[in-house]
């Protein structure tokens, strides 16, 4: 008896857990988006989908540029992360925690504090643009801030240990002896590494990418600090319905439009990379 | 096949040194290698772990490169060029398959790096997976295979790329006992099909006993011996090689006499050792070694020129086929004596017997002498 109760025992912490702050709080908002009414009067519950559609037509824009600058630093995460985690895999021998303790140093850092101090450091006068226009070496209006890249940037900076984690895991379960294997039968080494290596740690890819992407697309923060007008991501709406507005249903509506949006979109990647070979990779 | 009939080497070493170095330490591995091993020849290194059997084998597939010293790949000097650009193959340990290809795509994956069509490369692989007896798995992983299968489909990879030789790291070890020995026989019967170099790198001295042509012994980073595995066992060179392979009685006593080529060791009344050492003087000390199969023993006194040594049985042990004694001698030696189980034997002596130990001197080996 107690032996067949152990596995929901075990469940249960876990379970009561995503209940109250993940179940809950989900078919809340869910009912939310689908209401109508102020602050002052009053919300009532009408089935009313125009939140859904007039959101969208309105913020369109909006969604669009936060799958973007998402898919952008998602990209640019991986052109960082892989060879920073293949060389820690690979190369960094007796060394390789300390690498990756250094890699996630500025991490222990808070969010925030770490964006804001981009800001410092990009500023259109500060330590560095200030001095390379001192030297004559950048334009007077040169500047960084309030530019795509700058936000994009900084996503791919705080999201980057949710890409260098998963592909280095990946790359250190990678048998050194498959290498020399390759080798052996004549493979060079960007043979090995396109056809052992890497299609060894695409689980890690993917895992980053999962990790990486929706976690960027729903941001506001960068955007907040080191974008502009023209930087406005759909976060930073969501952000300003609820607080500032206190229009809840749109807000609601907004996030639950979002998570379709990157739902689906992780749905199809996983398709398109096809699971299967993901899965089968993974469980060797 | 022995040394002389090798007329041009598949693989040569010359005084092949591998030093390494860690914590600001330097280790040699290997300390001057010289080999010769023939065309189609099936060579053992064998030799304990640390030995630098493993060592030896990765400067000849290039993942490791000497120190000092060549290697040559039928009489060419191949000594740092990359593995890749070798044309010998390896069997890991491991096997080390690609797990995310198939059992084809594994065989493959040689052929297509050298760039031979697509319908050669189909026919060759089916070919080598019948040899191996694996016809109708190409499209398996190796993950859904057996250890066994694993290992064919290891040796199918490296086989179908043709090479001037094969190199196998202890590739045997990992399978249980009855397949190891089925897998022998099977290494053995693919190697004369196929025709290719086996350089075959073990500890275990049965298995490079039962397959080998010749034999390379090795003990910190040297070779200790090289022959074929009857010489080996039954004249080995040094008290490690005696060691290693088989069981060996160690016994030892001051020469007494020279005759015709072999030396005398006088233990008092009838008791004495004959073994043939050419180099030996009366007075000095001699070790050498005797198999327990060549000793014959019985509770009278044996006849004849023979060495022959008094005992007592201190242990009798029944295997089925055999039976082995251990016996103390009246020297202080420990010997153990195998006697097989023929339908009419019943045990020669049982504990606490005192019995009669007999040899032919030939059957015996003075060590270093």
């Amino acid at each position: 008896m107690r032996r067949r109760l152990t596995p929901y025992l075990l469940i249960l912490p876990g379970g009561l857990w995503l209940t109250a702050f993940f179940a809950v709080p989900l078919i809340m908002m869910l009912s939310f988006s689908l209401m109508e009414g102020n602050l002052i009067d009053g919300f009532a519950f009408t089935f009313h989908w125009q939140n859904y559609t007039e959101g969208l037509s309105t913020y369109g824009d909006k969604f669009v540029r936060s799958l973007w600058y998402g898919l952008l630093a998602t990209v640019a995460c991986i052109l960082i992360a892989y060879p920073a985690a293949y060389w820690i895999a690979f190369k960094a021998g007796r060394n390789k925690s300390t690498y990756l303790f250094l890699l996630l140093l500025p991490f222990f850092v808070s969010f925030i504090l770490r964006t804001v101090s981009w800001k410092f450091v990009l500023a259109d006068d500060g330590i560095f643009l200030g001095t390379f226009k001192d030297w004559g070496l950048l334009n007077e209006d040169f500047h960084v801030l309030g530019t795509t890249f700058a936000v994009v940037a900084g996503l791919a900076y705080n999201f980057l240990p949710f890409m260098v984690l998963p592909i280095y895991v990946a790359l250190e379960r990678v048998d050194a002896r498959l290498l020399e294997a390759a080798r052996d039968l004549y493979a060079s080494r960007v043979q090995t590494f396109l056809r052992v290596v890497l299609p060894l740690s695409l689980p890690g890819v993917f895992a980053g990418v999962v990790m990486t992407f929706i976690p960027a697309s729903a941001d506001y923060v960068n955007a907040d600090v080191l974008g502009g007008s023209g930087n406005v991501m759909i976060g930073n709406v969501i952000y300003l319905e609820y607080f500032n507005n206190s229009n809840y249903p749109t807000a609601s509506a907004l996030s639950f439009t979002l998570m379709g949006a990157l739902l689906v979109g992780i749905f199809l990647y996983a398709r398109l990379l096809g699971t299967k070979d993901v899965l089968e990779a993974a469980g060797r | 096949m022995t040394e002389n009939q090798v007329v041009l080497p598949a693989i040569e070493l010359v005084s092949l040194v591998k030093e390494f170095t860690a914590h600001g330490e330097t280790v040699q591995a290997v300390k001057g290698v010289d080999l010769r091993i023939g065309e189609g020849e099936f060579f053992s290194l064998l030799g304990p772990s640390g030995c630098g059997k493993t060592t030896t084998m990765r400067m000849i597939a290039g993942f490791d490169e000497p120190t000092s010293g060549e290697v040559h790949l039928h009489g060419e000097n191949v000594t740092g060029v990359p593995p890749n650009r070798r044309d010998v193959n390896m069997v890991f340990q491991s096997y080390a398959l690609f797990p995310h290809m198939s059992v084809a795509e594994n065989v493959a994956f040689g052929l297509r790096r050298k760039g031979v069509a697509k319908d050669e490369v189909t026919r060759r692989v089916g070919e080598i997976l019948e040899i191996v007896g694996l016809g109708g798995r190409e499209k398996r992983r190796p993950g859904e295979l057996s250890g066994g299968q694993q290992q064919r489909v290891a040796l199918a990879r490296a086989l179908v790329n043709n090479p001037r030789a094969l190199l196998l790291d202890e590739p045997l070890a990992a399978l249980d006992l009855k397949l190891r020995q089925t897998m022998q026989v099977e290494l053995k019967r693919i190697q004369r099909e196929v025709g290719i170099t086996f350089v075959f790198v073990t500890h275990d001295q049965g298995e490079a006993l039962t397959m080998s042509d010749r034999i390379a012994v090795m003990n910190d980073g040297r070779v200790e011996q090289l022959g074929s595995p009857r010489e080996i066992y039954e004249h080995p060179a040094s008290k490690f090689v005696a060691g290693f392979i088989g069981t060996s009685n160690l016994l030892s006593g001051t020469v007494t006499e020279l005759r015709d080529g072999a030396a005398v060791i006088g233990l008092g009344g009838d008791e004495r050792i004959v073994v043939p050492a050419r180099t030996t003087k009366v007075g000095s000390e001699l070790e050498l070694t005797v198999r327990p199969e060549k000793i014959d023993m019985r509770t009278e006194e044996p006849d004849g020129g023979r060495s022959r040594v008094r005992g007592t049985v201190t242990e009798v042990i029944y295997l089925g086929t055999s039976t082995n004694y251990n016996v103390r001698t009246s020297t202080g030696a420990e010997v153990v004596v195998f006697t097989q189980n023929a339908s009419n034997a019943n045990d020669i002596a049982v504990r606490g017997d005192s019995v009669w130990l007999s040899w032919e001197p030939r059957h015996s080996y003075a060590i270093g002498a």
